[in-house]
């Protein structure tokens, strides 16, 4: 496993050639950046017979020595495989995408820099097993993702990404402070050490607070409930393929993923924590979706549902069941694909009439039949209609509500997916359908590589029911249930490979 | 004791100027304040009361208690990171001051909530 550093040396390697060599190649920032996302995306297939073991790769050669940790450890299992698996193909539809979309903007090296110091930041988040480390790349993708918010500098995108920077620099202090008390506790930043470590020092008061910073920290990021405010501001106001990025993995990665690491596999599962998260689950879920129906803007509408989406994701994982867990990650992975679909879609709207006010559009399916077609099926995907993925991720976490004794939130949530269904009908009807107005009489279907990465990701809307299949599930969805209901033995696994 | 204290204070004094102050630069620096407490308190975390430079050098007695090297190295990165968000902030205030004409928060609501 010595290429496990590939995936942040790829991408990162290609962000710092990319300004140096755009300025003589014109066509090097596309390639680049379709290269870097590529590969990626191929490595992390090829990562996928690795997700049933917990594989160990040492930074520099610093073997560990009498057990305890000296190096950065870069740890590789089940979660990590999935969402290696879900940041990769995201970011090559969205390179892909770019290629045509980010013309209408002035400097497209700019944007390729950017964009995958975003991408290597986020590998870099799920494949570390050190926590410091983990802020470190918590930082460099927050900065990229700041930058790309206010990458148009007109007055709305520099508002959004100023109230962006200032949560986000506030969540990464409470980290940082959470880090360094972390670090006085336990003497170490390996996070299996210092779970092997915290494992003795049970019933500490420090863990409780050590833990509150963390999730507040990782809750601004990730835009749980309380927390959200900045949201529906910066994602709407990035450029689509950055939109699709932001709502689709980042707040996933710095949110999600960061919360199940942490306490799942280091600090400890508590009911207390289960029972916070399912409030905030239910909390985001309705509130999300109740704001979306309001909004005429399509992107800003989207961000709100990414909210509400969230809200089922945490529901799933703050059941703790098995079966719960599994349909947190599953609906984590269908959410990723169907949203970064819809962002792609608003951008193809965007691009074709220059608006993304529902209001105006009208009639376009005759005219954009693959925006149209492939908006469809994401719609039905968010709202859960069978036969597309958004269905079965869905049933999955009404069972497990049901399953541990919760119905009232198996209800809420089948409502939940129900008002997300008239919200996207109204999308539909007022973009696609009715009819054709005299100003969009000349509006022609979005260029080649926009409509590629499309239908590719409507395409996985499809096909991702198929995870569900007994022998699919054993190999992308299994083990990383594993790690998580596995909690604490997380320790002596990425100890003693 | 108390110096851990005053750092915490440090941390919650930035932490009134990004909720309270209304001027954005003042918030800026409200941000700037929070990353340094948080930096101290790390700092201190590694202190040894009488504790030596972490360095050994030939005919230094086996038990010398030093201090711990670790939080400085780890100081250092936050302060190179504090230093590139700070920089992008106040860049993007600028800009904000072009289009707005204003520093003050209120004012610069083209965003509806």
């Amino acid at each position: 496993m010595n290429w496990l550093p590939l995936f942040v040396v790829v991408p990162l390697g290609m962000a710092f050639l990319t300004p140096i060599l755009s300025k003589w190649l014109k066509w090097f920032p596309d390639a680049a950046a379709n290269l870097a996302t590529g590969s990626a995306m191929a490595l992390s297939i090829v990562a996928l017979p690795f997700a049933k073991a917990t594989t160990v790769y040492f930074v520099g050669g610093w073997m560990p020595f009498n057990g305890v940790p000296i190096g950065i450890h870069l740890v590789l299992d089940g979660l990590t495989v999935l969402m290696l698996l879900a940041v990769n193909l995201v970011a090559f539809a969205c390179t892909v995408y770019s290629v045509s979309y980010m013309k209408h903007y002035t400097d497209k090296a700019k944007f390729v820099t950017l964009f995958l110091l975003m991408v290597a930041g986020l590998n870099g988040v799920v494949v570390s097993g050190d926590l410091f480390n983990v802020f470190v790349f918590f930082e460099i993708t927050a900065i990229a993702c700041y930058a790309l918010v206010a990458f148009g500098v007109e007055a709305e995108e520099l508002e959004a990404s100023f109230k962006y920077q200032v949560l986000g620099g506030v969540a990464s202090s409470l980290i940082l402070l959470g880090i360094a008390l972390f670090y006085w506790l336990t003497g170490t930043l390996n996070l299996a050490d210092g779970a092997r470590v915290l494992a003795q020092k049970e019933g500490n008061p420090a863990v409780f607070f050590i833990g509150g910073l963390l999730f507040t920290g990782f809750g601004l990021k990730g835009a749980l409930m309380p927390f959200h405010a900045w949201l529906p501001d910066a994602h709407p106001s990035a450029p689509a393929p950055v939109s699709a990025m932001l709502s689709g993995v980042v707040i996933k990665v710095l949110g999600v993923y960061a919360i199940c690491r942490v306490f799942f596999n280091v600090l400890g599962v508590t009911p207390a924590l289960l029972s916070v998260l399912l409030v905030l689950g239910v909390v985001s879920m309705t509130v999300g979706v109740l704001l979306a129906l309001a909004q005429w803007d399509f992107k800003r509408l989207l961000a709100y549902h990414s909210i509400s989406q969230m809200g089922y994701i945490v529901i799933g994982i703050g059941l703790g069941t098995p079966l719960g867990i599994l349909g947190g990650l599953f609906h984590l992975v269908n959410h990723t694909v169907f949203k970064s679909l819809l962002f792609l879609n608003a951008g193809a709207l965007e691009y074709a009439t220059g608006t993304r006010n529902l209001k105006r559009l009208g009639g376009l399916n005759r005219k954009m039949p693959v925006t149209s077609g492939t908006s469809m099926i994401a719609s039905f995907s968010i709202a859960g209609l069978p036969p597309f993925n958004g269905f079965w991720s869905k049933l999955v976490i009404v069972l497990a509500c049901v399953q541990a004794g919760h119905p009232i939130i198996a209800g809420w949530a089948v409502l939940g997916s129900i008002l997300t269904l008239a919200s996207f009908l109204k999308v539909q009807r007022y973009a696609f359908w009715g009819e054709l107005r005299e100003t969009w009489a000349r509006v022609r279907e979005a260029p080649a590589p926009m409509c590629a990465a499309m239908i590719a990701l409507a395409i996985l809307c499809l096909a991702m029911g198929a995870l569900l299949i007994p022998s699919v599930k054993a190999a992308v969805l299994d083990p990383a249930v594993e790690v998580l209901t596995g909690g604490l033995s997380y320790a002596s696994k990425a100890l003693g490979g | 004791m108390i110096l851990y204290t005053l750092a915490i204070v440090l941390f919650l004094v930035g932490l009134y100027g990004v909720l309270v102050k209304r001027n954005i630069f003042k918030i800026i620096i409200g941000l700037a304040v929070i990353e340094y407490a948080v930096n101290l308190l790390f700092a201190l975390i590694g202190y040894r009361y009488g504790g030596a430079a972490p360095i050994r050098t030939q005919g230094m007695p086996q038990d010398t208690l030093f201090v711990d090297p670790i939080p400085q190295a780890l100081v250092l990165t936050a302060i190179v990171i504090g230093l590139a968000t700070t920089a992008l902030i106040a860049a993007v205030a600028v800009r904000i001051y072009e289009k707005y004409d204003t520093y003050d928060v209120r004012k610069i609501r083209k965003l509806r909530g």
